[in-house]
């Protein structure tokens, strides 16, 4: 079982999160003006990246807020981890 | 030999020597013989001693099969222990012998207990700086550094005590034996208190991030002096910051022909059970290795009394100063031979041995024997190692599979990482643990203290062998591999010629190491012979994976106190003995018990929920509904909040009102529903459905931490904290004035309002206005009837309840479960989100147009309905069924069909059943179904299957009681 570096609790056990999905994948600003192809694209549509990824984290059971993380999707491994507030970091 | 024979009772064991306990006789049997051994023995230590090697026979060929080796890397010996509790497929070398244990051999299949467990089993969490894995020379080392040096350490070994190796040998540590020192290092370790030590526990499992389970064995060996309050096993859930795997190495067979028989053992566990059990495995010995660590046992055999007629060394150049010491005790070395084959019935009687001459076996030469011993060197058990990710690099001067890179947190030293030698490993102990400390960044200062050691003889490469080459004939299909799965080499080379080119293929079309054993003394091998057969370097074609758990372990130990009862967290309300009380039949909610229904004597359901229905519509019913999810939402911005979320607004909602309200996902799907009580102008109670209380909460919390964190607003799950009571019914007004004392007309407590009194403020003569148990009604209805709910903290809930029920005697109040609130709900059409929904459902699907508000210029979902999908005319609506028969129930999920007969398939669907029950008020059946363009079918007849045959139903309107909603008021 992983150990999650929560931003708030530090690392706790992997059981103790769920995952939101793609991170930055803002709620559009006017849904109303988006085409019914933008907002499903919005709805529907997310990246499927082989390595590096950016994606929402929510310490379910312990402090229930919400944060991003750099992982890598082959290894599964947390490459970091950063408040919903922060600036995506660069992947690499 | 003239010792031997002392013990007419064990003529195997020795008069002196082993750690047993010779003081105390162990009674057991085996097979239905009773025989009798020592504490500190173990079953196949207690039955060599008295000459007894055939254990059962084997799966496929029902070949006799007996002990091969000292531990858990036997494939051989399985058992079945019938006391003192039935348990199936355990090896007879790691049974610890008690008093009354009873047990036989199994044809590598045994038999569940078919009476209950009684015994405990538990969990243990403990952390760790550093975890060692095995307290044998290497591990004691490593665990004394860092314990020295102030971390701490948990160091467990699967043995009952500890000294890994060094139990089965005669070694000297600082020119004592070397139990000697074990004992001094393991007094040492049981002194400090950041240590923990723990024997009999077994690491099966390396995950990430140091994460270790391991199996503690802690009352089997104590028999029926066993505590009852002690756990039979625990399973310690270890997270460790450094794991170093020092967990020793498995012998390493040679594969022949007519290799299986009972008598033939691996040489370092007949060494084994002579210096740890005082116990000779054979009388007349040969011993075949092609490696120098058989020397040994070969020797020590014949010191002990055993002949030992040769040593079969397949190296031309055997050690000279091994065979020095054979030669001075009269035992024969045949350097450059090997054995071929034996002879033998149900026990091995004689080796076949013949010169190896340019890689081919001569004529070959009968010696017989009792007990053939046979080394092909040693494979370090670096299965912990390789579970955590570890990768494994072929070495060639040991014909075995070595860590590689090293993951991190993980480290392997001493026989796990291919260093035999006892100094080697005492220094290799202490390495990996200064390594592991500092990069903790914990220094270990102080002298190199390591104890020293005898000299040992220079050593001659071990030469790799995995099987004796071919004598032709079917000498291949006699050459087992996996004994415990009678896999052959034959079978190997059937997978090759099919044309299997990985070992995994191999693994799998042979079942080569998937056995109880997880091929501990097959799986290398494996590898070697497939990469002969094809041709290929062994380094190439690599090992198969290795897996968790490293030995067996019981569903019931892994289950631990999660059972029965404790499986699951059960939820139960304030008055949940009272339902206990009145013989309520529990549903399962999520995690909550509620009553379904109350059965009178002799009541079905059916009967019941009838009952319990008409006294609803009739008079008056009570229910606990308090598992509703209920979350307190304050802000300034809370208002702002909730209309975003909600469909409809809710921002324009008054003080002292209550609105119902439906929430969407982004697609517009119906997420969850509930009412929404407006407490004060920053301040909402939100109530969910039971089973998406947690839900609902993540998803506001949700929104308001990443997308909306400008709103002023905090969110609390306060469904804990109150109990809902709704009082439905005709007769509830009176029930609930009675209680309260409020004026519960229609006019003084208009639908959707609440007020909050205080009940009880007079009983003491006092009438101020905090006196009293706070109570606040809402009336609000989720059958249609005149109803109002009762809120009450959780602490005063019980004697609330009991005031309802006592009030409500006159009207015949009757409480009534989940079962008749969904018929009563049911006969009104409201949804139960999850069961007339199944996230492809919209409100305008459910027929709730009018809880989407078209004011509000956003809220979750308000786009997706717009889109074309969302505006179909084929999507399916939720719409009434009447079966034509009125007896007829429908099954919930039943598809709808045409009908009235079925085309060829595929037949279309036009949806299906959601919810299902008899009506007392409409004395019929009826149905609530999702069907295609349902609202525009209404009228018309569709199929349902029910028992095989289609049946008729007529598509109504979903709101079959009352539809004007006349009896809301009373």
């Amino acid at each position: 079982m992983q150990l999650i570096e929560c931003p708030w609790c530090g690392p706790r056990e992997e059981v103790e999160f769920h995952y939101g999905g793609q991170a930055h994948v803002s709620y559009p600003e006017d849904p109303a003006a988006l085409s019914d192809e933008e907002w499903a694209d919005y709805l529907f549509v997310r990246d499927n990246t082989r390595g590096l990824f950016a994606e929402r984290w929510v310490h379910a059971l312990g402090c229930r807020r919400w944060f991003n993380a750099i992982r890598d999707t082959v290894t599964y491994r947390f490459h970091r981890v950063y408040r919903p507030d922060e600036q995506k970091p660069a992947l690499s | 030999m003239s010792e031997i024979e002392k013990d007419g009772a064990a003529p195997y064991r020795l008069p002196t020597g082993g750690r047993i306990d010779r003081g105390a006789t162990l009674r057991f049997t085996f097979g239905g013989r009773t025989l009798t051994g020592h504490p500190g023995d173990t079953l196949a230590s207690a039955l060599l001693a008295h000459g007894v090697h055939q254990t059962g026979t084997s799966i496929k060929l029902g070949r006799p099969r007996g002990i091969a080796a000292a531990w858990a890397e036997d494939p051989n010996s399985l058992v079945q222990v019938e006391e003192p509790f039935p348990e199936p497929m355990l090896l007879a070398t790691t049974i610890e012998l008690t008093d009354g244990l009873a047990a036989h051999g199994i044809p590598g299949q045994g038999r569940l207990a078919d009476v209950p467990d009684s015994a405990r089993y538990d969990a243990r969490h403990v952390h760790a700086d550093l975890l060692v894995v095995g307290a044998g020379p290497t591990g004691l080392t490593a665990a004394l550094t860092a314990a020295r040096a102030g971390a701490r350490v948990v160091l467990v070994d699967e043995q009952s005590e500890a000294g890994g190796s060094l139990l089965g040998a005669d070694d000297r540590i600082d020119g004592s034996p070397a139990l000697e020192w074990v004992q001094r290092a393991t007094a040492e370790l049981a002194g400090n208190p950041l240590v923990v030590h723990l024997q009999r526990t077994t690491a099966f499992g390396h995950f990430d991030d140091g994460f270790v389970l391991a199996l503690e064995r802690r009352t089997d060996h104590l028999g029926a002096a066993a505590p009852r309050h002690l756990s039979r096993q625990r399973v310690w859930r270890i997270r460790a910051r450094r794991v170093l795997v020092a967990a020793g190495a498995h012998e390493r067979p040679v594969v022949f022909a007519d290799n299986d028989r009972p008598g033939i053992m691996l040489a370092g566990g007949a060494r084994t059970f002579l210096h740890r059990y005082g116990v000779l495995a054979g009388r007349t010995a040969v011993v075949f290795t092609t490696d120098d660590s058989a020397y040994a046992a070969a020797v020590d055999l014949a010191d002990a009394g055993a002949e030992v007629r040769a040593v079969v060394d397949a190296r031309p150049e055997p050690p000279a100063q091994w065979v020095g010491e054979c030669v001075s005790r009269g035992i024969p070395v045949r350097a450059g031979q090997v054995v071929t084959g034996t002879d033998g019935v149900e026990r091995v009687s004689a080796a076949l041995v013949a010169p190896l001459r340019d890689g081919v076996p001569g004529e070959s030469e009968r010696i017989d024997c009792d007990l053939l011993l046979v080394s092909g060197g040693w494979n370090p058990a670096a299965h912990l190692f390789s579970q955590a990710g570890g990768r494994l690099r072929y070495d060639a001067a040991l014909g075995a599979f070595v860590p590689g890179d090293v993951p991190a947190r993980t480290s392997v030293a001493g026989a796990a990482a291919g260093v035999f030698d006892l100094a080697g490993c005492l220094a290799e102990g202490r390495r990996a643990a200064v390594a592991a400390l500092e990069g903790l960044g914990v220094a270990v200062g102080g002298a190199n203290d390591l104890p020293a050691v005898d000299d040992v003889p220079a050593r001659v490469p071990t030469l790799v062998l995995w099987r004796v080459p071919d004598t032709g004939g079917t000498t291949r299909s006699l050459q087992f591999v996996d004994l415990q799965r009678d896999a052959t080499v034959a079978d190997i080379a059937r997978a090759v010629d099919a044309g299997m080119r990985t070992v995994e293929h191999i693994k799998r079309y042979t079942t080569i190491g998937t056995a109880h054993d997880q091929g501990k003394t097959s799986g290398v091998i494996a590898s070697g012979i497939t990469a002969e057969l094809l041709g290929r370097p062994i380094d190439e074609l690599g090992t198969t994976t290795f897996r968790p758990p490293y030995t067996p372990v019981a569903f019931a130990a892994l289950a631990g106190r999660n059972r029965g009862s404790l499986f699951d967290p059960e939820r139960t309300t304030a008055v949940h003995a009272w339902h206990l009380g009145r013989g309520a039949v529990w549903e399962d909610v999520g995690q909550w018990k509620r009553p379904r229904y109350y059965p009178r004597p002799g009541e079905d359901m059916e009967t019941a929920v009838l009952r319990e229905c008409a006294a609803v519509r009739g008079g008056v019913g009570i229910m606990d509904g308090s598992t509703l999810g209920k979350i307190d939402v304050q802000g300034p911005d809370a208002a702002a909040f909730l209309d975003l979320l909600y469909t409809n607004m809710m921002s324009n909602l008054k003080v002292g009102s209550i609105r119902y309200g439906v929430m969407c996902k982004t697609d517009g799907m119906v997420l969850d529903d509930g009412t929404v009580v407006r407490l004060d102008r920053d301040r909402f109670l939100v109530y969910t459905t039971t089973g998406g209380a947690a839900g609902v909460l993540e998803w506001m919390e949700d929104w308001l931490q990443t997308e909306w964190p400008h709103l002023r607003v905090h969110v609390a799950s306060v469904t804990e904290q109150w109990a809902t009571f709704p009082v439905v019914g005709p007769r509830s007004r009176d029930v609930v004035a009675a209680v309260t004392g409020l004026d519960t007309s229609k006019e003084a407590f208009p639908f959707m309002t609440w007020q909050d009194t205080r009940i009880g403020s007079n009983r003491s003569g006092h009438d101020a206005p905090d006196h009293g148990v706070r109570v606040r009604v809402a009336r609000v209805s989720f059958s249609g009837e005149l109803a109002f709910e009762v809120n009450v903290d959780a602490w005063h809930a019980p004697a609330v309840w009991e005031r309802l029920i006592a009030a409500g005697e006159p009207y015949g109040i009757t409480p009534y479960g989940t079962e008749t609130m969904h018929v009563l709900r049911a006969e009104k059409a409201y949804p139960i989100i999850g069961q007339d929904t199944d996230g492809t459902v919209t409100p305008h699907d459910l027929g709730m147009s009018w809880a989407v508000s078209k004011k509000k210029a956003d809220f979750l979902g308000k786009r997706s309905f717009a889109r074309a999908h969302n505006n179909r005319p084929d999507r399916k609506h939720l719409v009434g069924l009447l079966p034509v028969d009125r007896t007829i129930v429908l099954a919930e999920g039943a598809q709808i069909v045409e009908g009235p007969a079925l085309p060829e398939p595929p037949v279309p669907m036009l949806g299906h059943v959601t919810s299902s029950y008899r009506s007392a008020e409409l004395d019929r059946s009826f149905a609530l179904a999702l069907v295609k363009g349902g609202r525009t079918r209404i009228g018309q007849t569709v199929h349902v299957p029910v028992a095989g045959e289609l049946v008729p139903v007529e598509i109504t309107e979903p709101v079959l009681v009352d539809p004007e909603g006349a009896r809301r008021d009373g």
